[in-house]
């Protein structure tokens, strides 16, 4: 037959089917959108339409007072570049039609004297009324509006005696300004990673099931890992691709640096990666059709880990069993390594102990791999 | 379970012993107790209709799955032991096409040449007659080839390694009549070569082109022989019968005093009949006479395989 | 005594010069590529018409077309009596179809894939009753009623989706390979159910590739390359190429195809 020795055949086969998987990929037009188009179309979309930046709110005043403070005041408020005077009006009773009709966010009442009452009676009532249904952003604006407010009293009254009182000062580490895409680059890569990996391996290894061609390849001298390996490799390499697509999106079109080292952002990426792998792998071990292994990573594991990963939701305000769960999702990990190291900027001290817990992750899901890998049909 | 079979460079290159093979929780018996040899570089049937159980007999003696009950070896070696050295050395050919559609001819051969630790040339001049069919489609994809095309590309790879053993799953399922005849030419050309081959095909005519074949229907064994003994051993002298209308023919003789059953072979039926004598001829005629049919030919009828395929059907074996 | 599954027209035979089937050059291209070239057929009522041909000479295009499943490039057909672009539904009424791909729902059981079957054909449930019960008593499956259908053998299976597809007493019944990979015995039952449709007055357009099967055909067609190479009886055309076998005059048909790699 051959007198190849052993390693060469490895390395022969193993170039011969990473080369096969590479054609499948890149002639596969429904990945390769899929692939590439989505880390775009996420930090596209996530960047400049659904930002949760307070910009340009739409706000409406009711200016009962109609007096020069109040004006003033109107005038700071629609001066601000988070807020848009959508009107201004004296009826209150267009407070709650405006607002159903979604115009505005938030609207802001003067009662009757309110300049009198500042100055005079040391202490003036406004009323702020803002749409709860977004609780973050009505929060967001509530501070604006009260930070705005507090500035203005301030402006009006310097020379005004006031009793000694703390007067907190709010400064939003990393992210003075509240932008929002600081908050999601991390948690788009880390999904974007998750989705790549553990779904389009899991898919192209059931694949070969479905088609029949793995029964071939069973029998032959082609060991089962390699064709694990194999497929593995495409994905790594286009993952790759993908991570430094986000990151020079996020560099030179969000504006926002990677404060730390680009080489532990980029190795510890691609821990990441393989561990996503392992999952895919894993998956298609235990599925038998496509349109299962793309169940199992889409609703079994994607949906999930991306709502526990943090990037969504604060994992403190979830009850403990989900704070529990949320422990083995791999991404809960790589979204604190990523924000630490590209938005805080900390270095390998501040993450190891993360990076420990996806490497046990790894190994862990390898091991069950290879146990369950079947080299027979049945 | 577990003796050692002969060694490697025995008469046999497959044998298998009293395989079973059940799926399901009510295990419903897909293989049962089947039991053959297969001689160095024959070409071997496995002949049946589907659910007969050749494909999980194809399984089990390529590896792929685990016998139920009995044993089996291939070249000598175990199918549950010596799995490793079976899979290193015999070609398949599943069913299925199974090789990838969206690559092209030759990228599939190169692949599968690798996979095996060979190249397209160490081996070439087994596939050639093969390969020269294809090699003007050589850049097209697997996936748009004729059927035709396709069975021929897949026996390529998989005699790619040079095989000691053959595994060639329903070759023929699907293709035209004419390519079949043509990958049948191929499979002689290769029994030259000394490779072993092992077929299984629902066809019966294609049952004529092996050396021996195995008659197979619901997992069990009909009967092993050549198929020309096979065939003369039909204990009943067959009468080939015409007429105008073939329905009519057939119905009519079915129940008619010394036949014992009446099947339509194309341009004739098969008139299996007690005895063949004149009586019974001028009997068949008349009958057909009064039917009013015409262009009635009665003449004697060599037994084919089928012929032998059906009897085993009425006579209990009912699938 | 034999339960009939449909009524027989004793007046109409396959010598009845009512035509099912009635092609005019009827042509099928995808961009550049000519599937169907120009095809010219009639089919009569109640004959058994067999069409045959190498995997991609054309012959499932030309049936699709033929069922109002594709709407042809260029030439003209009128199929049980109605035209092939305008009147595909009053077409599709009036066929039946059955594959060797696709038959019946593997997860339902005899009686449900019948009242299934049937009701897409507008059949009302007296007659979806009597209908069914003849069905079970004609090929003796009393037993298995209750059965999935998808727990039953080939040969049976496809016995039963020939008898759910002529159920509604279509014109024509469309067979695509029909047959593939049935044991020896249940084929032939498979014809005689066939033989019973043709005698009440059911068109048979069957496509198969057993050349034995050619030979049951009232008349049959190769196709070779998109068009129609032969048509004619069995015998005439065994006369014509001075062979013996139908296997003859395939190969020295569809041996000349160029297109042998599509």
């Amino acid at each position: 037959m051959n007198n190849t020795s052993g390693f060469s055949v490895v390395r022969n086969q193993l170039f011969s089917f990473v080369r096969k998987e590479f054609y499948h990929v890149l002639r596969d037009k429904k990945v390769l959108l899929i692939l590439f188009g989505m880390p775009i179309v996420q930090v596209l979309l996530f960047g400049f339409v659904l930002s949760n930046e307070v910009k340009d709110t739409r706000i409406i005043v009711i200016d009962v007072a109609r007096d020069e403070a109040s004006r003033q005041l109107i005038t700071k408020l629609g001066a601000s570049r988070y807020f848009q005077i959508d009107h201004i009006s004296t009826n209150e009773s267009e407070i709650e039609p405006t607002f159903r009709k979604g115009k505005i966010k938030a609207a802001i009442v003067f009662p009757v004297n309110f300049q009198q009452e500042l100055q005079h009676g040391n202490q003036a009532q406004i009323q702020i009324v803002t749409d709860g249904t977004d609780v973050n952003a009505a929060n967001t604006i509530n501070g604006y509006i009260m930070s705005i407010i507090q500035d203005f009293s301030l402006e009006s009254n310097p020379l005004q005696k006031m009793p000694y009182r703390i007067v907190p000062e709010v400064r939003m580490l990393y992210n003075p300004q509240l932008l929002g895409a600081p908050n999601f680059v991390p948690g788009v890569m880390a999904m974007v990673l998750m989705l790549v990996c553990v779904m389009m391996t899991a898919v192209a290894i059931v694949k070969e099931k479905e088609m029949g061609t793995m029964e071939v390849l069973l029998v032959s001298p082609m060991r089962p890992l390699l064709v694990i390996i194999s497929k593995a490799v495409p994905y790594l390499l286009l993952s790759f691709v993908n991570l430094s697509i986000i990151i020079l999106l996020s560099v030179y079109v969000l504006d926002v640096p990677v404060k730390g080292s680009v080489l532990l952002l980029m190795s510890l990426s691609t821990l990441f990666i393989i561990t996503c792998l392992s999952l895919g792998i894993l998956i298609s071990i235990q599925t038998d059709s496509q349109q299962a292994a793309m169940f199992a990573s889409l609703i079994g594991m994607l949906l999930p880990t991306i709502m526990l990963s943090g990037f969504m939701f604060p994992i403190e305000n979830m009850p403990w069993p989900l704070q529990l769960i949320s422990n083995i999702a791999p991404s809960r990990w790589y979204y604190i390594i990523v924000k630490d190291v590209m938005i805080k900027g900390a270095d390998f001290s501040s993450v190891w102990k993360e990076t420990l817990i996806l490497i046990t992750m790894t190994i862990a899901l390898l091991a069950i791999s290879m146990k369950k890998f079947k080299i027979r049909l049945a | 379970m577990g003796t050692s079979f002969s060694i490697p460079n025995s008469q046999f290159s497959i044998q298998a012993n009293s395989l079973t093979k059940w799926y399901g929780k009510e295990k419903a018996v897909a293989v049962n107790e089947v039991s053959f040899k297969v001689e160095n570089g024959e070409i071997f049937g496995l002949i049946g209709p589907d659910g007969a159980g050749k494909t999980s007999i194809f399984r089990m003696l390529t590896t792929l799955l685990l016998p139920d009950g009995g044993s089996a070896s291939v070249s000598g070696f175990d199918v549950v032991k010596d799995y490793k050295q079976i899979r290193n050395t015999v070609g398949y050919m599943p069913g299925k096409f199974s090789l990838y559609p969206d690559l092209s001819v030759e990228e599939n051969l190169h692949f599968f040449a690798t996979v095996f630790n060979t190249t397209i040339e160490t081996n070439y001049h087994l596939i050639k007659d093969i390969y020269v069919q294809i090699e003007p489609f050589k850049t097209r994809r697997a996936g748009k080839l004729s059927g035709g095309m396709k069975q021929k590309l897949a026996l390529c790879c998989a005699l790619i390694h040079k095989p000691t053993v053959l595994f060639l799953d329903e070759p023929t399922t699907g293709v035209d009549p004419v390519s079949r005849k043509e990958f049948w030419e191929m499979l002689k050309r290769l029994k030259k070569e000394g490779i072993t081959i092992l077929v299984a095909t629902p066809y019966m005519d294609e049952a004529n082109l092996c050396d021996r074949i195995a008659l197979l229907q619901s997992g069990k064994v009909l009967t092993i022989n050549s198929p020309a003994t096979i065939s003369a051993s039909f204990p009943h002298p067959i009468l080939k019968v015409k007429a105008n209308k073939m329905s009519t023919v057939i119905k009519s003789l079915a129940s008619l005093q010394g036949v014992i059953s009446c099947h339509g072979f194309g341009e004739y039926a098969h008139v299996v009949v007690e005895k063949e004598n004149d009586k019974i001829i001028d009997s068949i005629k008349e009958h057909l006479v009064a039917q009013k049919l015409q262009g009635i030919e009665v003449q004697k009828s060599e037994p084919t395989i089928e012929d032998v395929f059906i009897s085993f059907s009425r006579n209990g074996i009912s699938q | 005594m034999k339960t009939y599954l449909f009524h027989f027209h004793e007046m109409e035979s396959a010598n009845s010069n009512i035509l099912s089937i009635q092609t005019e050059k009827l042509t099928k291209r995808f961009g550049d590529f000519t599937a169907v070239n120009a095809i010219t057929l009639d089919v009569k009522k109640g004959e058994i018409f067999g069409f045959l041909g190498a995997n991609g000479a054309g012959k499932t295009t030309a049936m699709r077309m033929l069922c109002g499943l594709s709407t042809p490039t260029a030439g003209k057909a009128v199929i049980a009596g109605y035209d092939v672009y305008k009147g595909t539904e009053q077409i599709k009424k009036r066929i039946g179809y059955m594959s060797q791909k696709f038959s019946l729902y593997e997860d339902l059981t005899i009686l449900e894939n019948v009242s299934f079957f049937g009701g897409i054909y507008g059949m009302s449930s007296a007659q979806l009753k009597s209908k069914s019960e003849a069905l079970i008593t004609q090929l003796g499956l009393e037993n298995e009623t209750k059965k999935l259908v998808g727990s039953l053998p080939l040969g049976w299976k496809q016995k039963l989706a020939f008898s759910v597809a002529v159920l509604h007493q279509p014109e024509i019944v469309f067979l695509d390979e029909p047959t593939g990979g049935v044991d020896p015995v249940t084929r032939r039952q498979f014809w005689d159910l066939i033989y019973d449709a043709s005698d009440a007055g059911i068109t048979v357009f069957v496509t198969t590739h057993y050349l034995d099967e050619a030979e049951y055909c009232n008349r049959i067609s190769i196709m070779v390359d998109g068009s129609i190479a032969a048509l004619d009886t069995p015998s005439n055309l065994k006369k014509k190429f001075s062979t013996e076998s139908m296997d003859d005059v395939f190969y020295e048909l569809a041996r000349g195809a160029k297109r042998s790699g599509d």
